[in-house]
Formats: structure tokens, C-alpha cells, sequence
């Protein structure tokens, strides 16, 4: 029993293909794969938003854009 | 591996596509240089971070789908359609894209593909430093990195695609299917997403904005110079015998040969790679007047412009090529910018689009009438079908997405920063903190005198 399908590596190597574990369950990888990839994005933009209207809220004024315009070149 | 003499090639042909990915990594690493060297110091660390993560947003989806676009796509849609065979056996649910011992060649070739992928949509984060939302950025990287260029990969830089079969097209070392078709997304964005404040006066006359680390741009482009030997061998198949390719050419020596699987040398392409960077900095130097940023891109816009055909071109050609591409990239730089107000920011468009799009041109020209492909029945390398190239590569697989993508992330309003966070910098708060910081440890270093 191995996770591989390899429980000893007394083989001849040309026979051996794939020796990844949980060989089948690429389906459940690639979805589970697929979910996260889209969720990273949705949250990168909902955080980037976040930080934008924080940024503005907190030093937004025209009097803190003038004065970081002459500080932060 | 049969024998110890496929077993050789087998595992040579395994180490020479791992190589170049080690070296091609030192293109980003030159491009997040350059990037962040022209950007302004309130935007630096934001500009380094969109550039850095389209790494693992386009790795992840060229694994999940870009791959497998590659080999369906090739007599898609003129030809005999999609090929689901050929694509499955290199798609995420394949086998040989894990570890697998009667496969050691998928894995580092589709490395080698990934490392093009990151520079076509590294090439576009330039140009649209200190106003684009990061994250709509990341989303166009894909749409480039992962989408996009591997299919004019599959069609133009594939032995089995339509356009080389049917067109002629010849695209050795990739003028069009990465330089042209990133420099085509990159003006489409830049055309709804606008250019940074303060950029154009009232009157539409443009002004610099100074990067705030020119010697950081220059070692940038130095490093991407460097990772471009490794982008070049990529672009070959290393070794190959006239039965595994299965042609028309006779006899039995064996060859290293273009994506094409038409013979070239490593020798020839290493003395053209030389000699159109060196065309390319010659006149970069002399029509920047010695401007070192415009200098080196003119070596790369060079290189570029020759790649299309450096296969096969003298070297004394591949110099002038070279330096032609990037005299005209130069002035076309200048004249987009004032004819229709595009600001990009690192010139990107001009030295990957215009250079490449010039040098697919001059390659029709230059190699008219060489086969194109060892097969039988393919057309010949002609003007015209590499005309035809380039408007497919710039504008139908380049400027199009981008400029589709962009406006619909625009409509979504995400595409660009609010204003006030573009005049307060990107890096502001971290900035503020680090003041904060720095002010409490000089308090409390005076209170010790």
C-alpha cells in the first residue's frame, strides 16, 4: 500500500510512469486549483478597494495631497 | 529510453530546457529592476509588487490551461481543428505533467514556455506603472501570459500551426509571437487606461517623468540582456536526428533546429544575438544622442527587430536589422506618444511591438522564398505572409485583448487608481510608517545623548 503506487523499487524503471500520490484525483486537483485562482483575484481586488478608500479617508484632504506631493517625490 | 544513446539525448535535451529557465528567470528579475528603477519613489515598492505576482497568477493558469491551448490549437481555426488527442496528453489532468518517470521532457518544456509567458506580460507592466490597479493588472497578465500569446504560439511558433503552413510565417526567436503581440496589448491598454497625471501639459506638449533610479533601470535592462541567451536557446530544439522529425531531410546527421524543426546551429544564433544587440546599441546611442536608457533599449530593441530571422541571417545582416528596428521604434516611440497622448512608461511598446513588428517585416523580405518548414506542402517564407503575420500578432492576438480587456475592466471600474491615491503615491501609508518609525527611533536616540 503506498500513496505513490510504488511500494518498492525493485522494478524495472521502464515500466514506471506516473509516480505522483493520489494518481485519479487530478479532477478534485485542478478544481480545487481552478477555485482558488479565482478566488485570489476576486479578494486581491476587493483588498486593493479596501486600501485605496482607506488611503483616501485617511489623507485624502488636498492640504495632505499638496503636502505629500513636496515629501513623498 | 531505450538505449544509453537515447537515454543521453533524453536527459541532455532535459538539462538544456532547465537552463533556460534558470537563465530566462533573470528577465523578470531585470524587468522588476527596470520597472521599479523608472517608476517615482512614492510607487516603488506597489510597482514591484504587480510585476512580482503575475509570476505565480500566470504560472498557475499556463499550468491550468495555457499548456493545453498550445498543442489544441496549432490547425485552429483554419486546418483540421482542435486537436484533443495531442492537447489531453498535456493538459492538467495528464500524467505527464507530474512526476513521471517515461516522461522527462513535458515538464521542462512547458518551464520554458512559462518563462515566454511571464515576459509577454511582464513587457506589458511597464508601460503601465503608477496608475493601473494591481489587481486589473494581474487579470490582463493572464489574459496575455496565459491566453493570448500561446495561442499565436500555437498558430505561428508551432511546426504544426496554420500560419506556418499556409502563410510562410517565420518567427525564430520570437519577434512576433512575444515582442509584437505584448507591445500590441500594452498600447490597447494604455489606450483606455490613459496616461499618469501630470504627464501631458494643457496644450498636449509631453514631459519626462524621471525615473528615480536611472542606474537601476540601466543594470535592469543589463540583467534582461543576460536572461535573453537563455530566452534565444529556448527557442531551439537542441538536438534532433532527421527520423524524429519526420520531413523531408535525408541522411542521418543530427541537428540542432528551430521550433520549426528547420536546421539552424547554436553558433549562428549566438554570433547574430551579438551582433543585433550591438547593432541595436549603436544607433540606440547616436538617435538617443547617449541617452543610457534609450541606449540599452535600443541593444534589446535590436535583438528583437533580428530575431524573426536569426536563424539564418548573416551576421553583418542581423547588425543592420538590428539597428534599423531600433531606429524606427525610436521615432515611432516619440510620434505615438505626441500624435495620440499615449504615455508608456518605459518605452515598452515601441521596443517589443514596433521593433517586432518591423523585424517580422524585414524578415519576409530578407528570407523570401526559404522553406519555412521541412514538411511538404508548406508555403514559403514571403512580404506578405509575414505581413500578415504581424497584423495577427500586434494587432488581432495584441492590441485587440488588450484593449477589449481593458475597457471592460474599466467598465467594471477597477482598471484605474482613484485619483488621490495617484497623487498621494502608491507606497504613501507604508511610506508615512516608515517616517513614523524612523521619526520615534531618532527621538529616542536623542533622549539617550
Amino acid at each position: 500500500m503506498s500513496t505513490t503506487g510504488i511500494s518498492s523499487w525493485a522494478v524495472d524503471l521502464a515500466d514506471i510512469g506516473a509516480v505522483y500520490p493520489f494518481q485519479g484525483a487530478e479532477v478534485i486537483f485542478l478544481l480545487i486549483g481552478l477555485a482558488f485562482w479565482l478566488w485570489w483575484h476576486v479578494w486581491s481586488i476587493k483588498a486593493e478597494n479596501a486600501r485605496h478608500q482607506e488611503k483616501i479617508a485617511n489623507h485624502g484632504s488636498a492640504e495632505n495631497i499638496k503636502d505629500a506631493l513636496e515629501n513623498h517625490h | 529510453m531505450g538505449s544509453n544513446l537515447d537515454a543521453i539525448t533524453t536527459v541532455f535535451t532535459e538539462f538544456y530546457y532547465w537552463l533556460t529557465v534558470a537563465l530566462m528567470f533573470l528577465i523578470h528579475v531585470g524587468f522588476c529592476m527596470y520597472e521599479v528603477g523608472a517608476s517615482r519613489r512614492r510607487n516603488h515598492m506597489h510597482t514591484l509588487m504587480k510585476n512580482s505576482m503575475l509570476i505565480p497568477l500566470v504560472t498557475i493558469t499556463f499550468f491550468f490551461f495555457g499548456w493545453w491551448i498550445y498543442w489544441a490549437l496549432p490547425q485552429w481555426p483554419i486546418g483540421s481543428g482542435i486537436d484533443f488527442e495531442t492537447a489531453a496528453a498535456n493538459s492538467p489532468l495528464s500524467e505527464n505533467m507530474g512526476t513521471n518517470l517515461g516522461d522527462r521532457i513535458t515538464g521542462v518544456f512547458w518551464a520554458a514556455f512559462l518563462l515566454f509567458s511571464w515576459t509577454a506580460a511582464s513587457i506589458v507592466s511597464g508601460s503601465v506603472i503608477e496608475r493601473i490597479n494591481s489587481g486589473a493588472f494581474w487579470i490582463l497578465a493572464v489574459l496575455i501570459g496565459s491566453v493570448a500569446w500561446i495561442i499565436d504560439a500555437a498558430w505561428g511558433w508551432h511546426y504544426g500551426g496554420w500560419m506556418v503552413q499556409y502563410l510562410g510565417y517565420h518567427d525564430a526567436y520570437a519577434s512576433g509571437v512575444i515582442h509584437a503581440i505584448a507591445g500590441g496589448f500594452a498600447l490597447g491598454v494604455l489606450f483606455v487606461l490613459g496616461p499618469r497625471l501630470g504627464k501631458f501639459a494643457a496644450d498636449g506638449t509631453p514631459r519626462d517623468i524621471m525615473p528615480h533610479n536611472p542606474w537601476f533601470v540601466c543594470i535592469g535592462l543589463f540583467l534582461i540582456y543576460t536572461g535573453f541567451w537563455g530566452f534565444y536557446v529556448a527557442c531551439n530544439v537542441p538536438l534532433i536526428d532527421p527520423g524524429g522529425i519526420g520531413g523531408q531531410i535525408t541522411g542521418e546527421t543530427w541537428t540542432a533546429t528551430t521550433i520549426y524543426l528547420t536546421p539552424t546551429t547554436l553558433g549562428a544564433i549566438t554570433v547574430n544575438f551579438l551582433m543585433s544587440l550591438s547593432g541595436g546599441m549603436l544607433i540606440g546611442y547616436m538617435v538617443s544622442k547617449g541617452n543610457a536608457f534609450w541606449t540599452y533599449s535600443g541593444g534589446l530593441a535590436g535583438i528583437i527587430t533580428a530575431s524573426a530571422g536569426n536563424d539564418l541571417y548573416h551576421p553583418i545582416q542581423a547588425m543592420i536589422i538590428g539597428g534599423i528596428g531600433t531606429y524606427l521604434a525610436y521615432k515611432l516611440h516619440f510620434w505615438v506618444e505626441n500624435r495620440f497622448k499615449i504615455d508608456d512608461a518605459v518605452g515598452a511598446v515601441a521596443v517589443h511591438g514596433y521593433a517586432g513588428v518591423i523585424g517580422l517585416l524585414i524578415c519576409g523580405f530578407v528570407l523570401w522564398g526559404h522553406p519555412s518548414s521541412p514538411y511538404e506542402g508548406y508555403a514559403p517564407i514571403t512580404p506578405w505572409g509575414q505581413l500578415g503575420g504581424a497584423i495577427i500578432m500586434f494587432g488581432v492576438l495584441g492590441f485587440l485583448p488588450g484593449w477589449v480587456g481593458a475597457k471592460i475592466l474599466s467598465a467594471l471600474g477597477i482598471l484605474r487608481i482613484p485619483k488621490e491615491v495617484e497623487l498621494l503615491g502608491l507606497d504613501f501609508a507604508s511610506a508615512k510608517e516608515e517616517e513614523a518609525a524612523a521619526h520615534e527611533v531618532r527621538e529616542t536616540a536623542k533622549s539617550m545623548v
